[in-house]
């Protein structure tokens, strides 16, 4: 980036811990130190499997949950500890899409209502807001008649277009996308890909793009970063990362990934990992992907490895002690 | 058709569920065989009537009129009494789930659970049976199996749940296996693992396996058959690589073209099939699939009536039949 101007969205050294689950017990530290910057306009993918901390980041970056320790600045200005009541002019900017759409839809308002809401709560008017909601439906692709319907009239794939329509309704510029389509199904996922991106194109939003499924992510995302128990392990253009994988635990969920081609699946190689992701509440020494890892040497089971630069000059970073194709 | 190396084969199988809002027809018409040692695999979206299918074969649908044929190992199961059926389901075909945790009983340690399975179908002593499930533990992959078959499903990581599903599915030696969806609750890296462990586990026992997902990916990595289900019935039924390579039914070919793919050098559009899956409640009296299908679309009047309004049946090449109207054939124009 050539201008000294602040990115829109900037997270350094974010830390969120929760209580023991008994009285006493430490706290579990479900994101630990992560740091990166989302440009306007741009789409950055956040992977990693159940635990590893995706969720509660985009959750904090929206300000649902308040960091333990580190900044989330927005345009520049630290959001990080701000109350409710200074936060509020914010949530213009700043929406957030759910994994899914009918629990996160109020099953006794209509359309309208959940649309409008929002913008009630910033403080237009009944008629403005409604007629804003016509135009919004008309936007993510959905019939402005059935603007009095309840959202078990509709299905799964419409109710998430509700989902976005309210999430746009107040024109952000940044919205946190929590695994998005994971909860429809096969046929309609791709209705809500090319829906997200071409209303990236028209209104020059940004995504925080949250998922597990590692070909959704590829196809939406400018960056990627990947995480693991709470860490950021690689994080880098979306090329670089998917093309030439540096940590192993990246090159392993991507050869984990089936692809839908029977003759590429058999001769293609696998890395299969042994175990599970280990529990945040007990993270291993060292660097915390060490027992699942086929390179892991000594040093691996003491020395947590910081995240650094490849390459000089290349956008890309990977905390490994022995990073691939160096 | 009803082939007589079979292992499994079901025929005109249809389920149909009684409801406030009249009958609905979850399952129409069925057919297909699984052959010994093979894996079958059942691809749908929700309401395509997949794991009503599964069920309809352990016989485990109550309140629902199941008609037709299923036939394992030549004995037909529709309209077997429940103990005739205890006798099967467990020994000769068993089940696994999408959830381990809410398969297993959460008061009872997991080598009780696996053993109890081996003492109800051999009747086999306490010890035996305990035996039995340390080795099964230990073959499914479950470090210090002795050590944690004393221990109870809530101390067992999800992957190491289906490993446990998985082992009481096996621990009597049954013909077929029926996994419906068991990698979907799973983390890709833990998907993988439980992948190898069925397609070695087929390998070592000649296993016959019925794998139902709604991931092509996995289709493509575990299944030599596929068969390809919409509003209930089949849409498509070919040999894995025909299937990927060739597919005759738009409903396929839409739902590969839709697929994001890691391997895909293009950043264009994704072709995305427009509409949702259809209603079972008011199912259309035409091909279920017309409404979004693209080939009706560009086809005459004639044609896009003809699609709307009589139910293609499966026809076609014998190893790939399709029920559609128009298929796209190898060499064939649709």
């Amino acid at each position: 980036m050539t201008t000294n101007a602040p990115p829109l969205l900037r997270v350094r050294d974010l830390t969120i811990t929760f209580p023991g689950r008994r009285r006493g017990s430490a706290p579990i530290r479900a994101v630990d130190r992560i740091g990166f910057d989302v440009a306007a306009g741009e789409t950055l993918g956040l992977v990693g499997e159940s635990g590893c901390g995706k969720s509660t980041t985009g959750r904090t970056i929206v300000r649902l949950l308040e960091p333990t320790a580190g900044s989330v600045s927005f345009e520049g200005r630290d959001i990080s500890h701000l109350s409710q009541r200074a936060l509020k002019p914010l949530r213009r900017d700043l929406q957030m899409v759910f994994q899914d759409p009918h629990s996160s839809l109020n099953p006794r308002h209509t359309v309208a209502r959940i649309i409008a809401d929002p913008l009630l709560v910033q403080g237009a008017t009944v008629a403005a807001a409604r007629k804003r909601a016509v135009e919004l439906m008309e936007l993510v692709g959905l019939i402005p008649e059935h603007i009095d319907r309840h959202p078990h009239e509709f299905s799964g794939g419409q109710a998430q277009r509700i989902g976005i329509a309210r999430a746009l309704a107040t024109n952000p510029r940044l919205v946190v996308a929590d695994e998005p389509v994971s909860a429809l199904d096969v046929s309609v996922q791709a209705q809500i890909v090319n829906l997200m991106e071409r209303l990236q194109s028209e209104l020059g939003l940004a995504y925080l793009f949250i998922a597990h499924d590692l070909s959704v992510v590829k196809r939406v995302c400018d960056r990627v970063a990947v995480m693991y128990l709470g860490r950021i392990v690689e994080i880098g253009a979306k090329e670089r990362v998917y093309a030439a994988p540096a940590h192993p635990y990246t090159r392993a969920l991507l050869s984990a990934v089936p692809l839908p081609d029977p003759a590429a699946e058999r001769s293609r190689e696998r890395i299969t990992l042994l175990g599970d992701p280990p529990s945040p509440a007990a993270p291993p020494p060292g660097c915390t992907f060490h027992p699942r890892c086929p390179k892991a040497r000594e040093i691996c089971r003491t020395e947590a490895p910081p995240l650094r630069t490849l390459v000089p000059g290349e956008p890309r970073e990977v905390a490994c002690h022995f990073p691939e194709g160096v | 058709m009803g082939d007589s190396a079979s292992l499994l084969s079901v025929r005109d199988l249809t389920v149909t569920f009684p409801t406030k809002r009249g009958p609905v027809r979850a399952v129409d018409s069925l057919a297909f065989d699984v052959l010994p040692g093979r894996t079958l695999g059942i691809v749908g979206e929700s309401g395509s009537g997949k794991s009503v299918t599964s069920l309809a074969v352990m016989g485990l649908h109550t309140g629902a009129e199941v008609t037709g044929s299923v036939t394992l190992a030549g004995r037909e199961l529709i309209g077997l009494s429940d103990r005739e059926l205890n006798a099967l389901r467990g020994r000769r075909m068993a089940m696994i789930f999408q959830d381990p945790l809410s398969s297993l009983h959460p008061y009872y340690t997991v080598g009780e659970q696996v053993a109890e399975h081996h003492r109800v179908h051999f009747g086999s002593r306490r010890a035996t049976a305990r035996e039995r499930a340390v080795e099964a533990l230990a073959e499914v992959g479950i470090p210090e199996p002795r050590r944690r078959a004393g221990e109870y499903p809530h101390q067992f990581s999800g992957g190491m749940r289906q490993r446990v599903m998985i082992a009481m599915a096996l621990v009597c030696e049954p013909d077929l296996l029926i996994a419906d969806e068991p990698t979907t609750a799973l983390d890709v890296t833990v998907q993988a693992q439980i992948l190898d462990l069925i397609a070695r586990l087929q390998q070592e026992r000649g296993l016959s396996v019925v794998m139902i997902t709604h991931d092509l990916g996995v289709v493509a990595r575990v299944a030599h058959d596929v068969l390809v289900m919409y509003g209930g019935r089949s849409a498509e039924h070919a040999p894995v690589d025909a299937l990927f390579a060739s597919p005759a039914h738009p409903y396929t070919r839409g739902l590969l073209d839709s697929l994001p793919r890691l391997d895909d050098p293009d950043d264009a559009p994704l072709r995305a099939i427009p509409g949702s899956p259809p209603s079972l409640l008011e199912p259309a009296p035409g091909c279920a699939f017309a409404p979004r299908c693209p080939r009706a679309a560009a086809g005459s009047e004639e044609e896009r009536n003809r699609c709307a309004t009589e139910r293609p049946s499966l026809g076609g090449p014998d190893g790939h039949p399709a029920a559609c109207h128009f298929p796209a054939y190898e060499g064939v124009a649709p």
